[in-house]
């Protein structure tokens, strides 16, 4: 009986203590690479986050390219993602015959569960000459009035990143927003429809309008991705720290500066700043991620409150 | 009857609208299959699952070596944070108080959260450069990292899934808690508890960023742990953005292998977890 006690306390302290291993690894994340940048934020200060330069010879270090490159990239994709997400989601929800309910989501989980690493590859020799010999001429041609598609054209850029990060996010967007469609109480499509709505104006009036918030977690959740998403858009970008309107123009993000030049960082006040770099990604993925969870958390708790 | 008319146009076209948007999403899925599988079965050959890489330039070779190197960094990845994400989210079902519960939650939410390269740099940090040197070790431990979280969730809801009933009558025969939760709850909770560790192998199976500072890569087969070594993401990576036609060749092949391989691991999970109870 003794025995039977002191197996169940020892399975009890053990499983805890990996649980615990969660917080343990979260904070020491944090602390880790926050002491590593101390020193990069020592020497540059508060100015480090609006310094355009980026000199690793006289080792004069600014961040506002990178946290430019990543914020338009970004916005970029959630442009092209989000309506399409939407879209994709409702009638995944609402529209779509059972048959092709299941096949259709399977095909999104796929879309999801690709490497990276391959969505790159796909860029570099599908994505990139597409770009260059087709859609960003006729961009050039009829929009080239606009400072967005003015300069010249090389294929990679910020165009191609924000393309191939919209693709990356929409499996996110929409299965996220499909699951917080499918949580509206039926009873809010019915008054709808016995109103007389036609179906959009269901989906408007009684699904859209409760899943508001949950939605704007789904795409914060997609917006995390793509901040933190290295390897694609590493591939893509064209790796050019400069800040410049046209999306035909090449430019770098926070993680592709860190994946580039990392390995090749010679002095450590130079690692330190890449280490700094990585800390401002880390901050910004975290405070959208606490934002998007509470968010998509509120809904689905309204949703089962409405029952 | 004319508002009537417009409301109806507009239903339909909205609807349309939404299945375009549902093909529109298919449309890059279907060409990255048909150019991984056209120019993937066109470069691979034996050699490419036997042969070292060749120098730079050189045609010929192949990528045995990260294939492998591949298989043993998610293996021992899994080695440690398999045990560890399952026995978490037992704690995390079991035994845990609300106030620590949410707090481990919220952790394991944060973590699965972090950018892989972020990852990539912590481990670079406290493996890496204590160690003075790139290692198969330090990759393990930044893809178990990344597979944590995952596992612990997914452990964890599969594990709420089983009835009440069970773990009481276990208990009421006498059987202690640490025998009822590995021989009844666990056994009774795998289907779930395995797609979730099946889907983190297959995510860290394709990750690059986190071993770009801590692997490293190695043009020749395993040498120890303590040793760099190759993996198949990061050698398409290097060979994607080479000038060299054959490299570029080679990496088309490399990403048939291992979207098939991945592919392969989801579907099993799926599998299993269409079996219920």
């Amino acid at each position: 009986m003794k025995r039977s006690k002191l197996t169940d306390f020892i399975f009890q302290k053990v499983s805890a203590v990996f649980a615990l291993s969660a917080v343990a690894f979260a904070i020491l994340i944090l602390f880790i690479i926050t002491k590593e940048a101390f020193p990069a934020i020592k020497n540059f200060g508060f100015p480090f986050l609006f310094n355009t330069r980026w000199d690793p010879v006289k080792e004069n270090f600014g961040a506002l390219t990178f946290i430019w490159g990543t914020i338009v990239s970004s916005l970029l994709a959630l442009i092209i993602a989000v309506p399409i997400s939407l879209g994709t989601a409702i009638y995944l929800s609402e529209l779509a015959p059972s048959k092709i309910r299941q096949p259709l989501s399977f095909l999104i989980e796929l879309l999801a569960a690709i490497p990276s690493v391959i969505y790159g590859l796909w860029g570099i020799f599908v994505l990139v000459p597409l770009l260059r010999e087709t859609i960003q001429p006729f961009f050039a041609k009829y929009f080239g009035f606009l400072p967005f598609f003015q300069g010249d054209i090389y294929g990679v850029g910020m165009m191609a990143a924000g393309i191939i990060l919209s693709i990356m996010i929409i499996p996110t967007i929409a299965s996220v927003s499909r699951d917080i469609f499918m949580a509206v109480p039926h009873s809010q499509r019915e008054a709808a429809l016995a109103l007389g709505a036609t179906r959009w104006e269901t989906i408007k009036l009684a699904v859209l309008k409760f899943s508001k918030n949950g939605v704007m977690g789904a795409v914060i959740l997609g917006l995390g991705r793509a901040l933190g998403e290295t390897m694609a858009v590493t591939m893509l970008i064209g790796n050019r720290p400069e800040i410049s309107l046209s999306l035909f123009a090449p430019a770098a993000t926070m993680s592709s500066v860190i994946a580039n030049e990392f390995t090749e960082a010679t002095s450590d006040l130079y690692v330190s700043t890449l280490m700094e770099i990585g800390l401002i990604l880390f901050g910004l993925t975290l405070f959208l991620n606490i934002i998007a969870r509470f968010l998509v958390w509120s809904t689905t708790n309204k949703a089962s409150f409405g029952k | 009857m004319n508002n009537y008319l417009r409301r109806k146009i507009t239903d339909k076209l909205m609807r349309a609208l939404t299945v375009f948007c549902a093909i529109f999403v298919l449309l890059p899925l279907i060409s990255i299959f048909v150019y991984v599988i056209s120019k993937g079965i066109t470069s691979i050959n034996i050699d490419f699952f036997t042969q070292l890489p060749k120098p730079a330039g050189e045609p010929g070779g192949g990528m045995a070596n990260a294939i492998i190197g591949s298989l043993i960094l998610t293996g021992m990845a899994s080695l440690w944070a398999i045990p560890a994400g399952v026995l978490g989210g037992v704690y995390l079902s079991e035994f845990s108080t609300n106030k620590l519960g949410t707090l481990i939650r919220f952790s394991a939410d944060v973590l699965s959260g972090v950018p892989s390269i972020v990852i990539g740099i912590f481990a670079y940090s406290v493996w890496v450069r204590p160690m003075k040197s790139f290692s198969a070790l330090s990759g393990a431990f930044a893809l178990g990292i990344i597979m944590i979280p995952t596992i612990m969730r997914t452990t964890e809801e599969a594990i709420r899934m089983v009835p009440h009933d069970l773990r009481e009558a276990s208990l009421a025969l006498g059987i202690n808690r640490f025998k009822t939760t590995i021989r009844i709850i666990l056994k009774t909770a795998m289907p779930g508890t395995i797609t979730g560790v099946m889907l983190s192998i297959a995510r860290i199976f394709g990750e690059t960023a986190p071993l770009l500072f801590t692997a490293f890569g190695n043009r020749f087969w395993h040498q120890g742990m303590t040793q760099p070594i190759a993996a198949l993401p990061l050698q398409i990576f290097v060979y994607a953005i080479s000038p060299f036609e054959d490299w570029q060749r080679q990496a088309w092949a490399g990403a048939l292998v291992l979207i098939g391989l991945t592919f392969v691991i989801s579907l099993t999970s799926r599998l299993v977890t269409k079996r219920k109870i």
